[in-house]
């Protein structure tokens, strides 16, 4: 993948924008730190954030914020073999791994399942979270092949 | 969801219809004027004229176009729903028609994205407004849209059902045969499944060959009251049921990759209609990818969930085939130019009502228009038949 850089430099990827609703979510990536938005009314996260629960419609103050463990389980995994064709240029134009993945929280998310060959990636390979530098001092989740503990 | 209720079934019909595409992928025309030639067009088919339209639809702006086309009408109709935008159209109007809000509907579609690039225009491109969770969470990951999310979704189909890529494949390659009887399609040599899988891959697992063309096209489609339907040029072709649904819109939000929305549009349209899978004699099918039509098999009751491989490899799609599907070519081998659910409608309409070639389906009395909009998000179903079927 990309080598890390710091401020300043030209982004190599589309850089996410800050919902009002995910200040909190981008900020923690600073610090390397994956929250899951969380409903205390009906005891299930919530992605993407939102400012009331979508599973039981409770309002912004059943809504907290937790440190989630990073891991997850692939769901879905493709390849953009194209990756021009993409207007991506993150991967220094090979191949990449493009996964929807299912954090223990129960949430879903997009990401790049990254530090193994993309086309190794399957479905319900556990993976667990790393980080790439935003030019504003965010980080970008990313996901790697669980390394198994020694 | 509220229950089915029948009191549309052949209350409005579909009665004269346009559409403009080209061998070439490009047609001279473009913007208003293509709309506008589609829309008189569709109108002369029917024998009604534009002073006779009191109902428009438009999936960017129905009161930008109806002050466009200088008439006055008491029902607009913009909901925008990407690819399946026109069915959810016929739905509307249907009711609309039904409720006397409004006599004689007219919907179009005029895109050129080809001749946009090779003529060097440029196109707009409207951004939402508010939160853009597509631009948060999906775009730093460079997934390609559209085939991407089409992609994650073949990738899953496989891993719980063994679905092959050869089995994908074998849609093109049908969908060609057909597409070998249009002379407006495309592409009318014939393929086979090596030829698909011999094909770059693009987002893997899907191939070149499994994904749909970029062209021009242009259609359009009017509908009025079934009592005034029966003093018009053409046959009409009602509208026997019509249901839509959606469950997410960016891919990450779909609640099971394999199972689209049209396992409930699909269902509540045939109960609509009073009818099943088994009464269909012509599925228009929306294929942006081989996998979308899979989909459709699957979900609209075809074949069990899962078992769309299998089937399509059985031989019931192509000429001769138990199950006539996309007999235009449809969006791998006649035309796509980014919202194709308009020729679904279109060619359900001119099979219904007899004359079309070397494709015609035989004695063919009840079609399905199923339209597939955005990222498997919406999924939009009309049952169509002939006089025969009320």
């Amino acid at each position: 993948m990309s080598p890390e850089r710091g401020a300043g430099e030209t982004p190599t990827r589309f850089e996410p924008p800050v919902g009002v609703e995910s200040e909190a979510f981008w900020e923690a990536t600073r610090e390397g730190r994956l929250l899951v938005q969380w409903c205390t009314s009906c005891d299930r996260g919530v992605f993407y954030p939102r400012v009331f629960c979508p599973h039981c419609a409770a309002g912004a103050d059943a809504l907290e914020w937790r440190t989630a463990s990073g891991r997850a389980t692939v769901y879905a995994a493709v390849v953009e073999q194209r990756p021009e064709a993409a207007g991506a240029n993150f991967s220094g134009g090979e191949p990449y791994c493009v996964a929807l993945v299912d954090l223990e929280e129960g949430v879903r998310m997009l990401t790049n399942v990254v530090g193994c060959p993309p086309d190794d990636v399957r479905c319900g390979m556990p993976v667990t979270v790393t980080w790439e530098p935003l030019s504003d001092g965010r980080r970008l989740p990313l996901f790697e092949p669980e390394r198994k503990a020694s | 969801m509220s229950a089915v209720d029948r009191s549309l079934r052949g209350a409005a019909a579909i009665v004269g219809v346009a559409d403009d595409v080209s061998p070439t992928g490009e047609l001279d025309r473009f913007g208003r004027d293509l709309e506008v030639a589609m829309v008189l067009e569709a109108l002369e088919d029917g024998g009604l004229a534009l002073s006779d339209v009191d109902g428009v639809c438009h999936p960017e702006s129905a009161v930008a176009f109806a002050e466009y086309l200088g008439v006055h009408p008491t029902f607009v109709e913009s909901t925008m729903t990407g690819g399946s935008s026109y069915e959810v159209h016929v739905e509307h109007a249907a009711a609309a028609i039904a409720a006397g809000i409004c006599d004689v509907v007219v919907s179009v579609y005029a895109a050129t994205p080809r001749s946009d690039r090779t003529q060097g225009r440029r196109r707009e491109w409207r951004r939402p407004a508010g939160p853009n969770p597509m631009a948060e969470w999906d775009m730093p990951y460079g997934l390609r849209t559209p085939m991407g999310p089409y992609a994650l979704a073949a990738a899953r189909h496989m891993h719980d059902y063994g679905t092959t890529s050869e089995q994908l494949a074998q849609i093109a390659v049908s969908t060609r045969q057909w597409a070998t009887l249009n002379p407006r399609a495309r592409y009318r040599d014939p393929i086979t499944v090596q030829d698909v899988l011999a094909s770059p891959l693009q987002v893997s697992p899907l191939h070149l060959l499994d994904c749909c063309l970029v062209t021009d096209g242009a259609g359009a489609f009017v509908m009025t009251s079934a009592e005034r339907s029966r003093t018009l040029a053409k046959p009409p072709v009602y509208v026997l049921g019509a249901a839509t649904c959606t469950d997410h819109m960016v891919i990450g939000q779909m609640p099971d990759l394999t199972t689209t929305p049209g396992a409930v549009s699909g269902p509540r349209a045939f109960e609509a209609a009073g009818m099943a899978p088994a009464d269909v004699d012509l599925l228009m099918g929306y294929d942006s990818f081989t996998i979308t039509a899979l989909l459709h098999l699957e979900d609209l009751g075809f074949c069990k969930k899962g078992e769309g491989g299998p089937f399509v490899v059985d031989g019931h799609l192509g000429p001769g085939g138990s199950l006539a599907m996309n007999t235009n070519g449809g969006g791998l081998s006649f035309t796509h130019p980014g919202m194709y659910g308009m020729f679904l409608i279109t060619e359900a309409t001119r099979q219904l009502r007899g004359g079309c070639g070397e494709r015609q389906v035989p004695g063919a009395e009840v079609a399905v228009a199923h339209g597939s909009g955005m990222f498997l998000s919406v999924m939009s179903t009309a049952v169509l038949g002939t006089e025969a079927t009320l």
